[in-house]
């Protein structure tokens, strides 16, 4: 994607909008002088990265945000997943996850690990409710060569697929590297749900359009971390800033030779792992 | 369970996301509808730009066919959109990188065209239709025909160059179009099922299949309703149009099976599962067997003897019908088989079509009923025959 694309489509998102507004002014007091002054007003408008955008004291050109996963310390304690639902109104179910975790585990004489996730029917029964998060002890009496858990995300690619395929553009990737969803914009056609290669994306049935994570973007605007960033017991989950040589994230992909998922897509992931198998997909 | 969304049963490893399948039966009906107007419009075409004469009977039928399937085509886009009121966004701001935001520019061109030429083939009878009969609908046949009351030499052969003109552009238009619905799956990386070069044509020359086969079904039945004999001609050119194009159709669908099968990239143990799983009955037996060979075969009969009369007659109307159960069978395998092999690679889903809902089963089935009541309307007023004067 190239980064004067967003800012253009955002521009002219901005646009469109003020235009809109304008038009509307313009119609109350029935002059045509007035439209005209409105829609200048609108394009004069600050342009998008030019100062204090989105947010007041934010500048998203001055950011270039970046996850890191240490799947060798997460515990598969799911307080990230529960976190997540909470702080963005994802709905309590076993079919809605902005992020969630899998569980590898490679058992003795077996080829292939066994995979499963907070999702899975036998961890709902043991967490006795959809809304509860946990996972079975479902291997106690089988001989484990190996387990791990994989914590997983919209991985906020460089070249997303649900960008390119959206037909409105009410899916962008920001300048700061966050790839949102204009809820107000989006028809719910969900061809992005289809494109993304990693399943993160999910529709809202509640709003009719989709879904996905932000990477906690109404928290990162006000200098806060991501929600599953900030429960993590562990510090398995880092989210930061590669613009700041210093952030804890750009110190991961400095300490660690990292992997991204299904690099063959293209896509070019920006959540970095360390810790994980070949058959993490 | 919500009421709001139904949730797939899935075995393997899926990823939780995807237990909600997001393309229902809908979508099954959409480039199906899109690929009956195609191959309606090439029936027509074949007469009206390549001169074939044993099309001529069927050539104004097949022109208004197209029309009532094209104006019905947006029917389960609408259905299924989460916001149908934001449809136009696409067409407002539009996102070019995206297949699907050019459907509405590509679908309205095609509209506009299909109208076009109905309104040069049909202008005759709306002139006829303003000089007679209850006053109003006088007016409003007046207002169709947009003043135009000349009917002359001069003015027919003018109508005529028009016909042409539209049914030459008309072609590239159709092909485009479905070779256009093709690429909305083909070109989607994340799905191993559809991602491939060879979607654009396999579901163009399936389009073509099942509209020719539709004419053929709906000319014959209009016939024993009308109680007019059925052109033979026509019967025989519309056989051997249906033969060449589902050889085609097969070869490519046959081509692109077997390099999926033989390139057998990561995830494949699972598509073979599901392959010789789940999807054994439709794709195998239905779709391929029972809805391809045993029409290609019959077909080949039919040609190979010279088959004529009430043989011909009805085995290539079951043939037809065959062939358009097939088309809709792969468009259903293409679109929910897709969705049912998991993007992990390690896992299956299997989708379970509500009834009643807005996305369900009798929404679709009233989908493709929509066309054949418009059809039936339009047949009220306009007579797209020209052997009603000789029987």
């Amino acid at each position: 994607m190239n980064p004067s694309d967003d800012s253009s489509r955002q521009a002219r998102r901005i646009f469109l909008r003020d235009l809109g507004r304008g038009a509307a002014c313009a119609g109350a007091v029935a002059g045509v002088g007035t439209l005209l002054a409105s829609a200048g007003k609108a394009a004069g408008k600050e342009a998008p990265g030019a100062g204090e955008f989105p947010a007041k004291g934010f500048d998203w050109t001055k950011h270039r945000w970046a996850y890191a996963v240490d799947a060798t310390r997460c515990i598969g304690c799911l307080r990230c997943v529960e976190a997540c639902k909470r702080e963005n109104g994802v709905a309590l179910d076993a079919h809605h996850f902005r992020t969630w975790v899998e569980r590898y585990v490679y058992l003795e004489g077996e080829d292939k690990p066994r995979v499963d996730t907070q999702a899975d029917p036998v961890n709902i029964e043991a967490a006795g409710s959809e809304t509860k998060y946990r996972f079975a002890n479902r291997y106690e009496d089988a001989k484990v060569e190996k387990a791990f858990f994989v914590p997983k995300l919209c991985n906020h690619c460089t070249h997303p697929s649900c960008v390119q395929v959206c037909p409105t553009g009410a899916t962008y990737k920001t300048k700061d590297g966050a790839v949102l969803i204009d809820h107000k914009y989006c028809i719910g056609c969900q061809y992005c749900v289809q494109a993304c290669p990693y399943g993160a994306r999910f529709f809202n049935h509640a709003k009719g359009v989709t879904d996905k994570c932000t990477w906690c973007y109404h928290r990162v605007v006000k200098g806060l971390q991501p929600a599953c960033v900030e429960v993590c017991p562990v510090q398995a989950r880092l989210f930061g800033d590669l613009n700041d040589k210093e952030s804890p994230v750009s110190h991961f992909l400095q300490d660690n030779r990292v992997q991204v998922l299904k690099p063959e897509t293209g896509n070019g992931p920006n959540v970095f792992y360390i810790g994980i198998d070949k058959e993490v997909s | 369970m919500d009421p709001l969304f139904q949730a797939a049963p899935f075995s393997g490893y899926v990823y939780p996301n995807e237990t909600v399948i997001p393309w229902s039966v809908l979508i099954v009906v959409y480039p199906y509808l899109t690929g009956l107007v195609a191959g309606a419009f090439i029936v027509s075409a074949l007469y009206h730009v390549f001169g074939m004469r044993q099309f001529k009977v069927v050539s104004k039928f097949a022109m208004l066919l197209a029309l009532c399937l094209m104006v019905c085509v947006p029917l389960p886009l609408l259905l299924h959109l989460g916001h149908p009121e934001r449809a136009f966004n696409a067409m407002i701001t539009p996102h070019l990188t995206s297949a699907f935001a050019i459907f509405g520019y590509a679908a309205a061109f095609y509209v506009v065209l299909l109208m076009l030429e109905n309104w040069f083939v049909f202008r005759p009878q709306f002139v006829q239709l303003g000089k007679t009969g209850w006053r109003p609908a006088r007016w409003a046949f007046r207002l169709i025909a947009l003043g135009s009351d000349d009917l002359s030499d001069h003015a027919m052969r003018y109508d005529h160059k028009w016909i042409y003109a539209l049914a030459v552009i008309g072609i590239p238009a159709a092909f485009g179009l479905h070779g256009y619905v093709g690429f909305v799956f083909g070109s989607l990386k994340s799905r191993e099922w559809w991602s491939s070069d060879l979607m654009p044509p396999i579901f163009l020359f399936s389009a073509v299949i099942s509209g020719t086969a539709l004419v053929i079904v709906t000319y014959v039945l209009s016939c024993k309703l009308r109680k007019v004999p059925i052109d033979m001609a026509c019967m025989k050119g519309l056989a051997v149009t249906l033969w060449s194009f589902l050889i085609l159709a097969l070869l490519l669908e046959g081509v692109e099976f077997a390099s999926l099968m033989y390139r057998s990239r990561e995830g494949i143990e699972v598509i073979r599962q599901f392959v010789f799983g789940p999807l054994v009955v439709p794709f195998f037996v239905l779709q391929f067997g029972l809805g391809s060979i045993v029409p290609l075969l019959t077909l080949s009969f039919l040609i190979w003897r010279g088959t004529g009369g009430r043989a011909l007659v009805l085995a290539l109307t079951t043939c037809a019908v065959l062939v358009m159960f097939a088309v809709l069978m792969m468009r259903y395998n293409v679109v929910i088989g897709g969705q049912e092999i998991s993007k992990t690679g390690k896992g299956l889903l299997a989708y379970e079509p509500e009834v009643f809902g807005r996305e369900g089963l009798l929404a679709a089935a009233s989908v493709l009923v929509a066309p054949f009541v418009l059809l039936l309307v339009s047949l009220q007023v306009l007579s797209p025959w020209t052997d009603e004067a000789a029987a």
